[in-house]
């Protein structure tokens, strides 16, 4: 029996998981999936910044599309590190196309104009 | 441009501003404005990059700066005015607004006023922090400000003091953008940040939590921090001797608590509760007819889905205030923070009520197996059982206004652990 707080929502339920991978103490779907996940395969959602230029602003914040592998976190933050975007940026523009072969992206999550 | 006289007026575009704004427009009020400081709409969501956000008001998983843009999106269609970087200086108990900015200086009448200007951290000073003060002491959310708007890390090995969410945030982020992250240190014998933020801002990267310590000294060189010393405390909250532990570090982050953002309503005479939040009726008015409060100006939520929330909520008695519709408030009850609570909201329940009413509160210190008692003075009228109360979390409870009607004197709320 493994015991551990689920981190898909704040509302951070208690989880139990036994050796069938059984798992309790969820609220919602999204708690057993997140369990089964991170007792085999761990993965999270990065989100930072990057550069911006031709803007009043010097950095616009992005994260990754999907989440990664866990252990990938500090080699997307590299690549993330290495992008500069110029002004307008909108929600959903792609930073960083299938960042290291993850099939994932890493995209814009602020509009900016000026 | 900006007129003289408005219906609305809310100050602060932040998440409560927008919500509330927008649902009064939703509701049929015409002449809105909103008053914001910044260059921007969204408040302190701009700087929140993180995700978590939404998954209430919106169903899904949103990064704040995403959250926000719902929101300003939505103050954009349905054409509610708005002015940046401007700068309320003074309110009025008759609902005159002084506010000033590049331009000039206004004179605004509000028949109804919106107060949601969000809360401030609590830094070294009120946490009374021993020791030097030299620079590399620094808030949570300023460091937070400098590394996500404007591109600086504040420093390379970092110490935090105080469990509470954004600390814990931004240990994550100043790791991920290469700094050490040396440990956080929490007085309480308990976090208190959200469980899935111990999890993922320090478990994932092997930052330990040390639970009843405390920074018990501060060193600096020519002004510029070199060390810091934490200590346990004992039940009391008193250092141990002999504890002691030094890290070598060139920032202390504090991520100590955060105080409603009031100065305006205080000045303008309304009451103020011991939390520096309003004193409210269920309508969340305060004691200033007409002047309304919601966010965290008003209490600090733990999420913005549940400030979103209640200043949608607020907006409904902000129309009725308009439509002359509202219940006789000449008279009302007390309502009081009994064992175990810290603060319960709304602090007065008016005679005229005729609504449902959620009481929000929180716990002073964790408790489990216990039931939720709401008494008239001393006569049982409600009890709830709760398997756990946390008071990083705050407890909704909704009396209906049948049982309402039983209370005589006041509306005590306790704590009381199940036998």
């Amino acid at each position: 029996m493994k015991e551990l707080v689920c981190i898909v929502c704040p509302r951070g339920c208690q989880l139990k998981v036994d050796d069938k991978m059984n798992v309790t103490g969820n609220f919602c779907p999204r708690g057993k999936a997140y369990a089964i996940s991170e007792l085999t395969h761990p993965v999270r959602v990065v989100t930072s910044t990057v550069k911006l230029k031709n803007s009043q602003y010097v950095r616009v914040s992005v994260k990754t599309s999907q989440a990664i592998p866990k252990e990938k976190m500090f080699a997307v933050m590299e690549e993330i590190n290495k992008v500069t975007l110029s002004s307008p940026v909108h929600i959903g523009d792609i930073a960083l196309k299938n960042v290291l072969n993850l099939g994932v992206d890493v995209v814009v999550t602020k509009n900016i104009n000026k | 441009m900006i007129k003289s006289n408005y219906d609305l007026v809310v100050i602060g575009g932040g998440s409560a501003g927008m919500a509330g704004a927008i649902e009064a427009r939703k509701l049929g009020v015409k002449d809105i404005l909103i008053i914001e400081k910044n260059d921007y709409l969204g408040g302190i969501l701009n700087q929140c990059v993180h995700n978590g956000f939404g998954l209430t008001e919106f169903k899904e998983e949103l990064t704040g700066p995403e959250f926000m843009t719902r929101l300003s999106d939505e103050v954009e269609k349905l054409k509610i005015d708005y002015v940046l970087n401007t700068t309320v200086t003074s309110l009025l108990p008759d609902k005159t607004i002084y506010a000033s900015n590049q331009d000039g200086f206004y004179v605004i009448k509000a028949k109804a006023i919106l107060l949601t200007t969000g809360c401030y951290e609590r830094n070294a000073g009120a946490i009374m922090l021993p020791g030097e003060r030299p620079s590399g002491v620094v808030t949570a959310g300023t460091a937070q400000l400098y590394l996500n708007i404007y591109g600086y890390l504040v420093g390379k090995r970092v110490f935090i003091l105080g469990s509470g969410d954004i600390g814990l945030i931004m240990a994550r982020r100043l790791t991920l953008e290469g700094a050490k992250v040396l440990g956080v240190a929490e007085l309480c014998p308990y976090s208190n940040g959200l469980n899935r933020n111990i999890v993922q801002c320090l478990q994932d990267f092997n930052i330990p939590l040390y639970l009843s310590h405390t920074v018990s000294n501060v060193s600096g060189d020519d002004g510029i921090l070199k060390s810091i010393t934490i200590s346990q405390v004992d039940e009391h909250n008193q250092i141990i001797p002999g504890t002691e532990k030094k890290y070598e570090c060139d920032t202390l982050l504090l991520s100590v608590g955060l105080i409603p953002n009031s100065p305006l309503l205080r000045d303008a005479g309304a009451k103020l509760a011991r939390t520096k939040g309003a004193i409210v009726n269920e309508r969340y008015e305060t004691s200033i007819p007409g002047v309304f409060t919601a966010g965290n100006v008003l209490h600090v939520h733990d999420l913005v889905d549940l400030v979103t929330k209640e200043s949608r909520l607020v907006a409904h008695f902000i129309k009725e205030y308009l439509d002359n519709k509202q219940s006789d408030s000449s008279s009302s009850l007390d309502v009081i923070p009994g064992d175990g609570i810290g603060y319960v909201l709304p602090h007065k329940i008016t005679k005229g009520n005729t609504h449902d009413v959620t009481f929000k509160f929180r716990v002073r210190k964790p408790i489990k197996d216990l039931n939720v008692i709401f008494l008239d003075k001393d006569h049982e009228i409600k009890r709830i059982f709760k398997p756990v109360l946390i008071p990083s979390e705050m407890t909704e409870i909704n009396l209906t206004n049948d049982e309402l009607k039983q209370f005589k004197n006041n509306i005590t709320v306790k704590v009381e652990k199940k036998v």
